[in-house]
This record gives structure tokens, C-alpha cells and sequence, in this order.
């Protein structure tokens, strides 16, 4: 590969993709029409709490009726202080976090200073309108995007809609197709200025109850010992809760439940 | 045989370009790089807080550029978006510093023989490897020659002199305070202390996770200097 020097009127700047462009490598714009059997989501839950922003994700994606994988990765970092979490054709979120994750550091080397989180957050809301032909032939993806800002010295959730519309959420917010179900039981539980614990508990909750109504989002899979991905992003950076500690959590919820013979 | 007039023989030509290169480098302030026990240091002269010499490309890889400013940045960000593509392209682990090290040594060398001018400035091209045998120094001039170097590497006026110092003072597998010393002292010479705001410093290190880069913030080099 030669050294790509561009002259002062082609200067793709700090963008990534635009850089893709005139390097004659098309970023990701798919054509031609929809493949039915693809894989989908999904639930995915964003709540804040006193030092910043509990996201997760369940790990099961579907093609139709069958299961496609069940170890998927739905949380990802997006850089230091932020997270992106993916609802939606598989294919294309993953595609997408991975093209949104280079834009973010790309402009930071290039630069020399990071974006601001609204910055981060506006750049995804456009990559998210560039699917938008594909999401009228029914490949959607609609992340969420969290992060911890380090300006205003609190934690920011935004959700988007499939246009690329980008809406501040106060305090939680959870999509994908059992993300009406996890909403509301955050809803309930929610209260102002949580602790980490008790973020990740409602998180988990929250999960748990749209695996229990939505038959696209998967539940703690005991057998398998594989668990939902809960991260954590405060002003110390993106952090994955292990593995040990989630599977613990999500033992106690069963035990409790079961004690209590519940039927919800 | 007639001579056009204002004939420059090729040889004539290449000198005087080596030359004007050369003295316009030698004038900047110069920097260096030395391997330690957890990766590579980089260290230069430099009054300006915002505008570095010393940068991160890519997980493991950094840069650092004396002479004109303008030039050296132009190449650093070249630098930035070549691993960028490759790494979206391919894969995060199929970025070296050999390739882009290659990349500007032709880029150099171009300029070097077919612009009206050279470009002033040296660069250098470091890679912290996953074992101490894998830290790489690729050292690239105005002209595009690559020396790979081991251990440390200067770049910049007073070159010989800076180099003379350093190897008295270099030790394999020395700690990070050690290699800061080292370097600060063989920039500064015998008869001068550098004021420890007017440095620049940076790490690539093994332990700093995926991205290996981090700077020095000016309390953490006075710390390293005093201990």
C-alpha cells in the first residue's frame, strides 16, 4: 500500500469513511435486495446510575424461527468512555459498530483530541440513517449509544429510531424486540442515583423478563453457562462486568423466583 | 559535447538536495528513543505543549518526527489513515511498522528525487512487540534511507554526540526511570539541564492494554526524573 497523502482540496480530514471514499475502498452500503433468512435480535437495555451507565445485552440472534447463534455479542466498546450497544440485522450492526469504533479513534489520532459525546453521538445517528434503504427492506439496526461525559461529568444514554433520528434519553432506555417488556419492568424499578449494584440488578431484571415474553431474546442459558454481557461506563472508562459475577446474579434471580413460586 | 547551460550534474544535484535537507534538520531540536524493560520511550525537545513531535498510529505503533513541522505532521496523519484503512480492511493484528515504515521510505524518497525540494525532516517508526526480542526502531530520513536500529535511536541536530551519550548510558532491559533519565541526560549534554517542561515524552508499553501508547503527563516525567 502507498502512503495515502491527499492534496489540500481532497483532504479527507479527521472523517474515516470519507477517507475510505477516496481511498476507493466504499464503506459498507449495501445494494441488491433483502436475503429473508437473516439474522435478528434482540434485547438491549441502557440504565444510568449514580456514576454513570449500566448497558447489556442478551446473546441470542435468530434467523426466522431458529436460532442462528447463542453467544452473540450485542455491547461493545466504542471508545474509552462509551459503549454501543446493537439491535437489529446482525450482519450490518456488527459491521456497523466496527466502522463507527474506527471512526471514533481514527478522529481522535488524526486530530489529536477526542470528539465530545454529542459529537460521538450525532456521527452514529448518521451512520445509522446511511442503512436506511436497507431498513425499509426490513434490515434495521438501532443501536443504543452510552457513554460517560467528560464534560459535563455524567452519564448520557441516546437511542435512535431507523432514519438516523437521535433522541437523549433522562435515565434508561431499552430496544429491540423485547424491549418493550424489559422498558417497562426498568420502569417500575427504577429510581434516581442507583448504585452500581442496583443498576446492574434492574439490567438484569429487565433481561430477564424479555427473554420470559419475547422468543427473539435469550434468556440466562444455565446449561451453557452463557449470560447476557452487562459493561459498566463511568469516568474510570468502559468496563465488562465478568462473566462470574453476571452468572452469580443471574443464579440468585432464579433461586429467588423460584422460592417465591412466582408465576411473573 | 556541449553543456546546456545551467547543467547540474545528477551527482551535484542529489548533493546539494542531501545538503539543504540535512542543515535544515540539524537545525531543529533533536529526540530520541530508547527500548525498555516494557517497551519503547520516546523523548524530545519540545517548548510547545500542543503541538508533539511524538504521536500514536495504531495499536502498537508510533511516530515521531524532527524538522519542519508541517512536513512531519503531513506524514504522521499519512501514517494514521494507512493503518486505519489496513486495519478495517484486514484485521488489527495486520498492521506493522514495517510496512508503513516502507510506505514512507518511498514517499520520501519519491520527493527526495523528483520535487523541486526534499522534504526537511527525519522520522521514526516504532513498534512495541508482544516479547521485548519484538521492539522495532525503523529510523527513515529526508532521502528515505531506512536503518532499522536496535536498543535506541536518535533523530536530529547533534545526532552523533546525543548517540555517544546514550550508549554510555543504555542498559538492556532497563526500567522505564532509568530510560527517561538516560534519555533526558544524553539530549541534554554535560554543561545543561533541559527544563522538564519544555519535554516531550511518551511510552509504547506492553502493558497498557490494546492501545500501547500513552504520554507522559509533566508531573509523572518530574516524578521519573527526580527518582
Amino acid at each position: 500500500m502507498s502512503l495515502p497523502v491527499f492534496g489540500p482540496g481532497h483532504d479527507p480530514g479527521p472523517s474515516f469513511s470519507e477517507l475510505l471514499r477516496r481511498s476507493s475502498v466504499p464503506p459498507p452500503a449495501p445494494g441488491g435486495s433483502a436475503v429473508a433468512q437473516i439474522s435478528h435480535g434482540t434485547t438491549i437495555v441502557a440504565i444510568r446510575y449514580a456514576d454513570g451507565v449500566v448497558m447489556a445485552g442478551d446473546r441470542r440472534a435468530t434467523e426466522g424461527y431458529s436460532i442462528a447463534h447463542r453467544a452473540i455479542e450485542k455491547v461493545y466498546p466504542a471508545d474509552r468512555h462509551s459503549g454501543v450497544s446493537i439491535a437489529g440485522a446482525a450482519g450490518f450492526a456488527v459491521e456497523m459498530v466496527k466502522l463507527f469504533q474506527t471512526e471514533l479513534e481514527h478522529y481522535e489520532k488524526v486530530e489529536g483530541s477526542a470528539l465530545s459525546l454529542e459529537g460521538k453521538a450525532n456521527k452514529l445517528g448518521q451512520m445509522v440513517r446511511g442503512n436506511l434503504d436497507m431498513a425499509m427492506s426490513g434490515l434495521a439496526v438501532v443501536p443504543i449509544y452510552a457513554g460517560y461525559d467528560l464534560r459535563r461529568r455524567v452519564g448520557r444514554i441516546f437511542k435512535y429510531d431507523i432514519t438516523g433520528g437521535r433522541y437523549e434519553e433522562d435515565d434508561f432506555h431499552a430496544t429491540g424486540s423485547g424491549g418493550r417488556d424489559a422498558r417497562t419492568t426498568i420502569k417500575l424499578g427504577y429510581r434516581e442515583g442507583m448504585d452500581r449494584e442496583a443498576a446492574i440488578e434492574l439490567a438484569i431484571e429487565g433481561l430477564y423478563q424479555a427473554a420470559d415474553e419475547d422468543s427473539a431474546t435469550g434468556g440466562p442459558d444455565v446449561v451453557r453457562g452463557i449470560y447476557p454481557t452487562v459493561a459498566t461506563i463511568t469516568a474510570q472508562g468502559f468496563e465488562r462486568v465478568a462473566d462470574a459475577e453476571v452468572a452469580e446474579r443471574f443464579q440468585a434471580l432464579i433461586a429467588r423466583k423460584s422460592a417465591e413460586g412466582q408465576q411473573r | 559535447m556541449t553543456m546546456p547551460f545551467g547543467y547540474v550534474s545528477p551527482e551535484q544535484a542529489m548533493k546539494d538536495r542531501a545538503d539543504f535537507a540535512r542543515k535544515n534538520v540539524a537545525k531543529g531540536r533533536p529526540l530520541v528513543a530508547v527500548v525498555y524493560d516494557d517497551g519503547v520511550l520516546l523523548c524530545a525537545e519540545n517548548p510547545s505543549r500542543t503541538l508533539h513531535k511524538i504521536s500514536e498510529i495504531y495499536d502498537r505503533i508510533a511516530f515521531a518526527g524532527v524538522g519542519k513541522y508541517n512536513e512531519f505532521d503531513t506524514l504522521r496523519t499519512a501514517g494514521v489513515r494507512l493503518a486505519d484503512v489496513k486495519g478495517y480492511q484486514y484485521s488489527r493484528e495486520d498492521v506493522d511498522a514495517r510496512a508503513l515504515a516502507n510506505a514512507y521510505a518511498q514517499h520520501l524518497g519519491q520527493i527526495f528525487t523528483h520535487e523541486m525540494k526534499p522534504l526537511e525532516v527525519e522520522i521514526l517508526v516504532a513498534e512495541v512487540g508482544y516479547e521485548p526480542a519484538g521492539d522495532q526502531l525503523f529510523h527513515i530520513l529526508y532521502d528515505g534511507t531506512v536503518v532499522d536500529e536496535q536498543h535506541f535511536s536518535v533523530l536530529g541536530g547533534d545526532a552523533d554526540a546525543i548517540t555517544d551519550r546514550l550508549r554510555d548510558r543504555f542498559s538492556e532491559g532497563m526500567p522505564k526511570a532509568g530510560a527517561v533519565r538516560a534519555a533526558v541526560a544524553a539530549l541534554a549534554g554535560e554543561d545543561r539541564t533541559p527544563v522538564s517542561s519544555e519535554l516531550e515524552a511518551a511510552v509504547l508499553a506492553r502493558t497498557n492494554g490494546r492501545r500501547a501508547f500513552r504520554r507522559i503527563e509533566l508531573a509523572e516525567l518530574e516524578t521519573l526524573l527526580a527518582g
